[in-house]
């Protein structure tokens, strides 16, 4: 089964990826951006049947390795085909 | 003094770190490769700087999770002294050893220059006892993430409990940019609960030899030697 996992970064949290993205938007001429927060994606593949037993599987990866839960949020899906 | 540097996939200032303790304790330190979790008990490990595993996913976060991650852990509950430079600060805080998060530099350069630290008034630790409080140490940082963050409350838990080290500090008015990477209150280093543990991202093993322009990473580290040989 297919999982995304979707990482960004807390509210609060500084993001100069982000703020220097913004500003070359701003630059070339999409004044209306008036702020960008960058994250990551990770596309795991989980061989197992039960949606719940790779939802639970996912969410161990995400707190033991995947995030930082400092500073960062996570979302996971099941990808379906 | 049994002291041990741990090396990992892209560790690059671990010899440096060696030929430093080599320096001061007259002893060639142990080489401890990252799977390995089976070395005699040491006084001192040595977590040092590099780009572990490419610093993929964030900085350190795959060297935190190597087998002698739980040697480490262990060898700081039996009361030994663990020192963390640069990625080895970010090592540890990514093992949950030490707290916080180390972050991008707010102006997303990679920062290579000599910097001001000022010891904090903080709890006993053999890092820094033989130093005055504000007293000025020169030791130079090499990094791209070395931005301090923690959440309000931990940033005030470490100041009320004397875990903050080291903070960046300009001797005088006219250093402006003193502060390399946006950390929160200026911070370098900071320390465990129990004292035993520093990380700091500035490197005192670049700093060791007049050539190198300064000698304070070698005052820091002698004075962590002598307090643990006692």
């Amino acid at each position: 089964m297919k999982v995304i996992v979707n990482i960004s970064l807390k509210e609060g949290v500084l993001d100069p990826e982000g703020q220097a993205i913004k500003s070359s938007l701003n630059n070339l001429g999409f004044e209306h951006c008036s702020d960008v927060r960058t994250g990551k994606q990770i596309i795991l593949n989980l061989d197992q049947n039960s949606e719940d037993e790779v939802l639970t599987k996912a969410k161990k990866m995400c707190e033991e390795l995947l995030v930082n839960t400092v500073i960062e949020n996570y979302e996971i899906n099941i990808l379906k085909d | 003094m049994r002291s041990g540097v741990v090396i990992f996939p892209g560790s690059n200032c671990d010899r440096d770190m060696i030929v430093a303790l080599r320096q001061i304790t007259g002893k060639t330190p142990i080489k401890i490769w990252h799977k390995e979790n089976d070395f005699p008990n040491l006084d001192l490990i040595v977590v040092p700087g590099g780009f572990t595993f490419g610093d993929y996913l964030r900085c350190g976060a795959l060297a935190a999770r190597s087998p002698v991650i739980s040697s480490i852990k262990n060898h700081i509950s039996r009361g030994g002294t663990v020192l963390g430079v640069c990625n080895g600060f970010q090592i540890l805080i990514e093992a949950k050893i030490l707290p916080g998060s180390l972050i991008r530099n707010k102006k997303l350069l990679f920062t290579c220059r000599e910097t001001t630290l000022e010891v904090q008034n903080c709890i006993k630790n053999p890092f820094l006892s033989g130093f005055k409080i504000g007293e000025y140490l020169k030791i130079p940082v090499a990094h791209n993430e070395g931005n301090y963050f923690a959440p309000k409350e931990l940033l005030k838990q470490l100041k009320e409990e004397g875990r903050i080290a080291l903070k960046y500090s300009k001797q005088n008015n006219s250093e402006k940019n003193y502060n390399p990477n946006g950390s929160s209150d200026d911070i370098a280093g900071i320390l465990s609960t129990n004292g035993r543990v520093l990380g700091m991202m500035p490197h005192p093993e670049r700093a060791i030899n007049y050539l190198h322009g300064g000698t304070d990473g070698l005052k820091l580290l002698t004075n962590c030697v002598e307090q643990i040989i006692g």
